[in-house]
């Protein structure tokens, strides 16, 4: 997650080749039904394999596991902070980031006096989406690890076990939470209106 | 003070081909050319913020092709000003001594200062949306400052004013300038550099096609395209005294369009503006001079005819004119031109 922004920062400023490779393998994870990228996951961390084996080695084994369904999460939910950070830093002019070195400051110094600052609105609303979709991930958790039970999977037991009636309350409470986090992102995104604007 | 020798750069669309530039200490030096012909390349290749695929730059005679950016302490300042939109005016200003060991009040000292040259100690607390297009201009243009680059550099700083604004702000440059501020102008705007320039360099697609100073540039273009360019001959030192429509030439008087009492400049007289007629003829050109054909020289579009009025003008007629004028070198001519064709341009 850490090396989303820089990632994305990468995306936006550099070519390079296989540019759309890359691109290509980010957005994966959003247009393939979720309990393919689950399988996909669970390819790389299941016992037999070298993460697996490592994280084994150490005592934690992801399968069934939180650090799982973090991981699990994540690889669904990354897309939308790399794509909105993209964004974000594509849209800061370049001239702010030539001007700022050629008044003495370092591109370490450039990047989180300027560029960060300036993208900052699109890369807290990709968090925030990014949040919000490993909020409410189903089908890639549910094949990682069904227990601990996150709360898209206890509505999918409840209705499956017990129907409609049991599923509803915890569905309800799900989408009020979800339907906050949306209006925080709105009102994010939105510029401020009392400031004049010039050009 | 800053030597170019030989620099060549080649990106897509635009390129530099084996420029050599000499700027001495002082100077105001303009790189005149049409847009795309590499100027901008060239200034950013000095500031460091492209790498020269062949040649060399030296600054104060130490090789500085190779530096870091952040090391050569030239300023840079670009047409669209680059203000931080997300910092306040007097961080912008003090962006540039953020990070280096001066101290507090070292650090307030230099941003009045810089604030009161611009004139713009009144929106340090402001924030750049809130500014306008002139005030903006002198804000990046005091952050350029207030670290004291060794040189100055400036991306067409006029253009995108209007014409208020740039005459204010042109006299703001040149009194940096006599503070003894080394400055490189780009422009594509020949009364820039007549009005600012001491040393002028006229690029074409990516090549140096002549230097030196305004006059002689000017007055001698060295090809085709620096006289079109400049387009005109007609170029002389001039003084406003008290009357605000008259230009003297030494003892020749020139009535023009407009100026202000009491200033020194240049005179620039439209070529294809300057009529000739062989009989004194009453016409509603103010400016009636008897004169003697020098020369006559064949020209894209028609001749060029130098006549002695006791300074050279140019006439820029056509094949029909010469022939039914029946003139020829050494003939005596009577030369007309209205004071809208004579611009004053102040220095």
């Amino acid at each position: 997650m850490i090396a989303a922004i820089p990632l994305a920062y990468l995306l936006a400023r550099r070519n390079f080749p296989l540019k759309r490779l890359v691109l290509g393998i980010i957005d994966l994870p959003v247009v393939i039904p979720h309990s393919a990228a689950g399988i996909a996951l669970l390819g790389f961390i299941s016992r037999d394999s070298a993460i697996g084996k490592l994280g084994e080695s150490v005592g934690l084994n992801f399968v069934g596991h939180p650090a799982g369904i973090m991981l699990a999460m994540a690889f669904v939910s990354i897309p939308y902070l790399v794509n909105s950070a993209r964004d974000g830093f594509a849209a800061v002019p370049e001239r702010l980031e030539k001007v700022a070195l050629t008044l003495g400051a370092s591109p370490l110094r450039v990047f989180f006096t300027i560029s960060l600052p300036l993208a900052w609105r699109n890369i807290l609303s990709g968090f925030i989406l990014m949040f919000a979709r490993g909020m409410s991930e189903f089908g890639a958790v549910v094949i990682i690890a069904y227990h601990p039970m996150i709360t898209p999977v206890l509505i999918y037991e409840r209705f499956g076990a017990f129907g409609l009636k049991y599923a509803r309350p915890v569905s309800v409470i799900f989408i009020v939470i979800t339907l906050i986090a949306f209006i925080l992102l709105r009102n994010l995104s939105k510029e401020p209106s009392n400031t004049r604007e010039h050009e | 003070m800053l030597v170019l020798d030989g620099v060549s750069k080649r990106l897509s669309g635009f390129s530099i081909e084996n420029l050599s530039i000499d700027v001495m200490e002082g100077d105001y030096f303009i790189l005149l050319g049409v847009s795309g012909a590499g100027k901008s390349i060239l200034l950013e290749t000095i500031a460091g913020l492209l790498k020269p695929d062949k040649g060399n730059i030296l600054l104060d005679g130490k090789d500085i092709t190779h530096e870091k950016i952040q090391k050569r302490n030239i300023g840079l300042v670009f047409q669209d000003h680059a203000v931080f939109p997300h910092l306040k005016v007097a961080e912008n200003i003090l962006y540039p001594l953020q990070h280096r060991s001066f101290s507090h009040e070292e650090k307030q000292k230099r941003l009045n200062e810089v604030a009161a040259l611009l004139d713009i100690s009144g929106l340090l607390d402001r924030k750049p949306k809130t500014l306008s297009g002139g005030e903006l201009q002198r804000v990046a243009l005091a952050r350029a400052l207030v670290q004291k680059p060794r040189l100055l550099l400036l991306d067409e700083p006029l253009a995108s004013l209007d014409a208020g604004l740039r005459s204010g702000l042109r006299s703001l440059l040149r009194k940096l300038n006599r503070n003894g501020q080394t400055i490189i102008h780009v422009t594509h705007d020949y009364q820039e550099a007549v009005s600012l320039g001491n040393k002028v360099a006229v690029i074409h697609q990516g090549k140096l096609i002549q230097s030196g100073d305004p006059e002689e540039v000017f007055l001698k273009p060295a090809s085709e395209f620096v006289a079109h360019f400049t387009g005109t001959r007609n170029f002389f030192k001039a003084e406003i005294k008290q009357d605000p429509c008259k230009a003297f030439l030494n003892k020749l008087e020139i009535n023009i369009a407009s100026g202000s009492p009491n200033t020194n400049g240049h005179i620039l007289i439209r070529s294809e503006e300057v009529f000739l007629s062989k009989e004194e003829v009453k016409t509603s050109a103010v400016n009636n001079f008897k004169g003697q054909v020098l020369e006559i020289t064949p020209a894209i579009s028609g001749y060029e005819v130098m006549i002695d009025i006791g300074i050279h003008v140019q006439a820029l007629i056509t094949q029909e004119s010469v022939k039914s004028l029946n003139i020829n070198e050494g003939s005596d001519i009577i030369l007309h031109f209205k004071a809208s064709a004579a611009q004053f341009i102040p220095e």
